[in-house]
């Protein structure tokens, strides 16, 4: 019907196909029913035509050497019970008509056995049924008596009519029933399938673990492909995870000699112009290494929003950890962070390795874009969201930026003389997105500086 | 302060030594994890700075026996990584905190600071000059009984000072001491940060001292 147009498939397939052999069954079924009761009825009709034609035939007497017949009454009326259909007989005495129809056919017959022979012949425009029934008489000499007994055949097509439909109904309640059997067979023979391709969608982005739910052996070469192809998987995955974490060491440990020697050798210059050119250089190891980590958080990111590994968490938490990590830093300018949690204890839906990157983001860029001897607040607000708030006294933001801002490498229009890699805010919208929840960037109400509000859904 | 290395890559453990030993500290240093181990029994340091990739094995595993063994020296991860699972891992597994390579050297001495500070400190952080008793860990100076409590860049111009009482030090040299690489900052920014000192120790024996052209050095108040 519309298997055409969809992909193919295996359940409709095999509904299709189990439905045509229903159906194929059904008219065999059909067929055969109706063959067999018209041969019953028609059977029927012959034994009352016999058994006529033979009760006349028995009624067949001479009487002084003339041979006289006497129709019984009960010749014709057992024919009668059948149904209206017309009778006709016809007896017959040495090939003369004794008495009946003149004009009805004798069925042809071969020999002059005393059996009844039967035909189906046309007479006065109806089919009929005759059957002819020979016996021989002994009187003044040996007579030779045919008698013809016919019915017509409409009583008969009104059962065949009644054996149709009720075969029919027969017939297509079995198609029906064959049919909802043959669905939920099909459905029941797939249940493994989709169990299996259920157990495989449910999975964690770093579940690369075999496949081991009992399957059907039908599905052992899949299930034996699935697992190789995930084993492979797992051996790629690894081997470029260790690549990368090979690449930062093999990257980082020189750029780590190279900067501790070049602070080193800064310590004993004295001239202004060679103190700058080191100091650049060592700017740009710190922007590529941090270029390098804020490219491994985010494609880190982007790889874990696909499937969340969510938990319940406390807002506050997070808070006081990135704050704990990054006080030390903060310290070394003077900066003070503050930190207002509610008394009421908070619970955020999310993955908590996402949002300690978010988090500690955003109190990166603050300090970062924090003068010396200023304050961060760091504020957990309650309510129909938690906003997690971060306000610093840094320079600020353009406000035509901030719609751009969080896009991938792109930073404010004031800040070119800071080391950035403009991925930052991407993180944290990302993560924030991920979670159903929003990244805002507003200027701070009490004075200069920006506040960076990563919302979050909370209970 | 005496601290453990444990570092396979020559350079940089030659680069690190050589820093540490400008701010007066004693390094030594271990290539392989074997050589941490043998140096953990017969020293005791104030701190273990660890690589996680080590020739000989994962620094991580370092770590788990050291804190089976309940071996109190705090430990600072140097790692080549950031992943965030990771930095969490190394938390998890006892680490007292980590940095990330390359790092920023005043940052290390940050944490180093952080931590020390809250695990109580290493013995000789006090020292005295003129009745003034400065306390690098909890960053207070106290003379007289009376004590206060010194901002950050305070403390570590303090630091430098107190390192040599009597010394000039230029101010290109505090400048170094003071800000990072990221900060564009006049030389000039220095002497806010002398006054404020000075502000701190107007009621104690010490003072800084301007020399003209040179820089400035803590002597005795005359």
């Amino acid at each position: 019907m519309t298997a055409a147009r969809a992909p193919s498939s295996i359940r409709r397939r095999l509904v299709v196909q189990l439905a045509l052999v229903a159906a194929l069954l059904s008219v065999v079924f059909f067929l055969a029913l109706r063959v067999v009761a018209e041969r019953a009825t028609e059977a029927t009709q012959d034994n009352i035509l016999a058994a006529s034609a033979t009760s006349i035939a028995d009624a067949v007497y001479t009487d002084a050497g003339v041979v006289r017949v006497e129709i019984p009454y009960s010749a014709l009326s057992m024919l009668g019970t059948v149904s209206e259909d017309r009778v006709f007989y016809h007896v017959i005495l040495d090939g003369e008509t004794l008495t009946g129809y003149e004009d009805l056919p004798v069925p042809e017959t071969r020999g002059a056995g005393r059996d009844p022979r039967f035909a189906t012949t046309l007479y006065r425009g109806d089919t009929v049924r005759a059957v002819v029934v020979r016996r021989t008489l002994n009187a003044d000499r040996i007579h030779r008596v045919e008698v013809v007994v016919a019915q017509t055949r409409l009583g008969l097509a009104a059962i065949s009519s009644r054996i149709t439909t009720t075969a029919t109904a027969i017939g297509v309640v079995f198609f029906l029933a064959a049919t909802a059997l043959s669905t939920f067979a099909a459905q029941n023979a797939l249940a493994p399938l989709s169990r299996l391709a259920e157990a495989v969608r449910r999975r964690g982005p770093r579940d690369l673990r075999p496949v081991t739910a009992e399957t059907p052996t039908e599905l052992t070469p899949l299930v034996g492909g699935l697992n190789g192809f995930i084993a492979r998987l797992r051996a790629a995955l690894t081997r470029s995870e260790d690549l990368i974490v090979e690449a930062a060491h093999r990257v980082r440990t020189p750029l780590a000699t190279v900067r501790t020697q070049a602070e080193m050798v800064h310590l004993q210059m004295e001239k202004p112009e060679n103190r700058a050119a080191l100091r650049q250089m060592i700017r740009a190891v710190d922007e590529s290494s941090r270029s390098a980590g804020q490219l491994l958080d985010h494609a880190m990111v982007t790889l874990r929003s696909d499937q969340l590994e969510t938990e319940e968490i406390d807002p506050a938490d997070l808070l006081r950890d990135a704050v704990d990590r990054l006080s030390p830093t903060a310290d070394l300018k003077d900066i003070a962070i503050a930190l207002d949690l509610p008394d009421a204890t908070l619970r955020v839906r999310g993955d908590a390795i996402l949002l300690q990157n978010a988090v500690r983001n955003i109190l990166d860029n603050a300090i970062k874009y924090s003068p010396a001897d200023t304050q961060i607040t760091v504020r957990l607000v309650p309510g129909a969201t938690c906003r997690l708030e971060v306000c610093d006294q840094g320079r600020g933001f353009v406000v035509e930026d901030v719609a751009r801002m969080p896009e991938r490498f792109s930073r404010g229009s004031n800040v070119e003389d800071v080391v950035g890699s403009g991925l930052g805010l991407t993180i944290v919208r990302d993560v924030a997105e991920a979670h159903g929840g929003a990244l805002d960037i507003t200027p701070n109400t009490g004075g200069p500086g920006a506040c960076v509000t990563l919302v979050l859904p909370c209970s | 302060m005496r601290f453990l290395l444990v570092e396979d890559n020559a350079d940089l453990a030659r680069a690190l030594t050589g820093r540490f030993a400008v701010d007066g500290h004693v390094v030594d240093h271990a290539s392989t994890l074997a050589d941490a181990e043998l140096a953990t029994r017969t020293v005791a340091y104030d701190l273990i700075l660890l690589d996680i990739m080590l020739p000989d094995g994962d620094g991580r595993e370092f770590l788990r026996r050291h804190r089976a063994q309940d071996d109190p020296t705090p430990v600072i991860v140097l790692t080549a990584r950031s992943e965030v699972s990771d930095r969490v891992g190394l938390l998890d597994l006892g680490a007292d905190d980590y940095i990330t390579k390359p790092f920023d050297f005043a940052e290390l001495e940050a944490r180093t600071r952080a931590v020390m500070r809250r695990l109580g400190g290493a013995a000789d952080n006090k020292k005295e000059f003129a009745g003034l008793i400065f306390d690098s860990n909890a960053g207070t100076i106290s003379a007289g009984g009376r004590s206060e409590q010194l901002r950050n860049r305070e403390m570590r111009l303090l630091e430098v000072f107190f390192a040599a009482p009597g010394q000039i030090f230029s101010k290109s040299h505090l400048m170094d001491r003071l800000f990072s690489f990221a900060d564009d900052v006049s030389e000039n920014a220095i002497e806010v940060y002398v006054g404020r000192l000075r502000r701190k120790l107007s009621e104690t024996q010490a003072t800084i001292e301007t020399v003209r052209g040179l820089g400035y050095r803590m002597v005795r108040r005359e």
